[in-house]
């Protein structure tokens, strides 16, 4: 943290001539960066222009001849071919941004809804689980990390199996929750929550472990019971490496409820419409893109609604612990 | 009656066997209320262990340490001491005020006893106006103010402070230094000092405990005649050179020659 000499106008009389008579000098850090969320979502959009820039300029000199044209051709009809093609950026792999969000627009279906309307449909579904799921996750997590750092018995004893809990593949067991429990989107939840309790365990078990070992033996000196200190303390020191924990949870719960969608055939989920959609590929690849894009804004909006939530608790949480 | 009484106590680490380190041995010392006793040996000597066990932060392996005339680790369930680290160790997530409250907060003190005591602490470390600030928005010499408040809110009969102003410059250390003898004659509490410096521990000290290393041992106790209240003539006292002098030549004594 930078830190300057506060300025003299800011200082009131009183605190001034305490200053002068200690001789201290007060430091205050410099004026907080801090972004608020609308900066936050602009410098977002900057790079997401920029990435859309570099995508058309890639087909622009790599990809497949374009046609510029009316819809019947009659008031201009240019044709451009790229200097140097490469099948890579051919519009089998790399279409249009207009194709793809037209695509966005266009039935998904013959006759049926716009897709935008099918991937919301499907989001909601999807997101209920994963919601569900990082509820389940986060608090089996902040449980299991609070369990480890007050018993290291428990910690050398569990978290070897935490660990290899994540190393088994999700697309492994998925089928097998899904089968014993017949829970439809339950069993997506369970297996979101399977995939966040792991970095929010993890998290907390460090966090709870951060504070100074000094500021616990002048909880000692107190003699403030373990509960006490957990609250008075730890958890304060451990709420940032918690909310590291939380974003990446929301983002891997979204994922992990589209992954766990696949192999237990539920119908009606982002996963499933990924699936029609990588079958349709090779002959329609601006759907899947399409798709791509809709499912990160999701798993965007999950991921920013959790910083929302940082924001409004570490600024009230200050305020709380303050007034009394 | 001893407020603090260190009998026959030994201080092991490691398991037998394998490198133990004798981190003290065979410590005798008896501490009566109102004293200031300053604990001074070169590093490894134990002084900051001798400072735990009083306070029960580490058990002895052997032998008695009594606080007011109880065991320590009861007397630390009563909250008869309070701590002062080398660092601040203030929370920053709370202001000041709050800071100082909490050990008030944990002792179930209402609302406005621990505003009312908080004040009273601040008044007394010279930090008045100060309440609403954050730790970061001071300097070190202020935030080891804001700890011995905190130390001294609940007004334990011991202080024990573990190099507190080990981190601050000369100029800073001499200010705290007449800050607390005055807090000390005011307060009347006991306080145990661990330092590092000779000049700090014959000008705060009734009683200067010199400890020599490997193992940890007291060597000497040096009793301090200087008149109370010490002030800044005191360091400019024959008197005051003549004490730096005993105590440096108890060390190099304790060194076995060495320094």
């Amino acid at each position: 943290m930078t830190e300057s000499t506060l300025p003299g106008a800011l200082v009131t009389n009183t605190e001034e001539d305490v200053l002068e008579a200690l001789g201290t000098d007060v430091t205050v850090p410099a004026p907080s960066r801090a972004r608020s969320i609308g900066t936050t979502i602009l410098r977002f959009g900057l790079v997401i222009l920029i990435g859309f820039v570099l995508w058309e300029l890639a087909k622009f000199l790599f990809g497949t001849p374009w046609r510029f044209s009316t819809a019947d051709g009659a008031w201009f009809n240019l044709v451009w071919f790229p200097p140097y093609p490469i099948k890579f950026a051919s519009d089998l792999n790399m279409p249009h941004l207009w194709d793809i969000f037209n695509a966005l627009i266009l039935p998904a279906q013959r006759n049926g809804p716009p897709l935008v309307a099918v991937l919301a449909q499907a989001a909601v579904v999807t997101m209920q689980a994963a919601i569900v799921g990082f509820i389940i996750g986060t608090t089996l997590g902040l449980i299991l990390g609070t369990i480890f750092a007050h018993w290291t018995l428990l910690e050398r004893a569990l978290v070897p199996y935490v660990v290899a809990s994540q190393t088994i593949p999700i697309l492994a067991i998925a089928p097998m929750v899904v089968v014993w429990l017949k829970a439809g989107w339950w069993s997506v939840a369970l297996l979101a929550a399977y995939l966040c309790f792991f970095p929010v365990t993890i998290n907390t078990l460090r966090g709870l472990r951060s504070p100074d070992p000094r500021a616990i033996e002048l909880m000692k000196s107190y003699a403030a019971s373990r509960w006490t200190t957990l609250w008075k303390v730890r958890y304060p020191s451990a709420l940032p490496y918690i909310f590291t924990a939380l974003k990446i949870a929301a983002t891997t719960a979204v994922v992990g409820a589209i992954i766990a969608e696949l192999p237990s055939g539920l119908g009606n989920g982002l996963g499933r419409v990924i699936l029609n959609f990588n079958s349709e590929y090779a002959i329609r690849p601006p759907k899947l893109w399409a798709t791509i894009l809709f499912v990160s804004l999701v798993g965007m909006l999950f991921f920013l609604s959790v910083i929302l939530v940082e924001k409004i608790m570490t600024r009230n949480m200050r305020k709380l612990e303050n007034q009394a | 009656m001893a407020v603090v009484s260190i009998s026959r106590v030994n201080k092991i680490f490691g398991k037998p066997g394998a490198n133990q380190t004798i981190a003290l041995q065979d410590i005798d010392l008896e501490i009566e209320q109102g004293e200031f006793i300053s604990l001074i040996g070169p590093s490894g000597c134990g002084k900051s262990t001798l400072l735990r066990i009083i306070g029960d932060l580490i058990s002895p392996t052997n032998g008695t340490v009594q606080v007011n005339g109880k065991p320590a680790p009861q007397a630390r369930v009563d909250r008869d001491y309070g701590i002062v680290f080398q660092a601040p160790v203030l929370f920053d997530w709370r202001t000041v005020e709050r800071n100082v409250q909490l050990p008030l907060e944990i002792m179930g003190k209402s609302a406005e006893e621990r505003t009312r005591r908080a004040n009273q602490m601040l008044e007394l470390v010279e930090l008045n106006g100060f309440q609403k600030h954050y730790p970061y928005q001071l300097s070190g010499g202020m935030q080891q103010r804001v700890s011995i408040a905190r130390a001294l809110s609940f007004h334990p009969q011991l202080l024990l402070m573990d190099e507190p102003f080990g981190a601050l410059d000369e100029i800073t250390r001499e200010r705290l230094n007449a800050e607390l003898l005055d807090i000390w004659s005011r307060t009347k509490t006991t306080i145990v000092f661990v330092t590092h410096s000779i000049p700090e521990a014959v000008f705060l000290s009734t009683r200067v405990v010199v400890m020599s290393a490997r193992p940890g041992r007291i060597t000497e106790i040096i009793p301090i005649d200087l008149p109370q209240p010490r002030v800044f003539e005191t360091r400019e006292s024959p008197r005051y050179y003549e004490l730096i002098t005993q105590v440096r030549e108890a060390l190099r004594g304790s060194e076995g020659m060495k320094v």
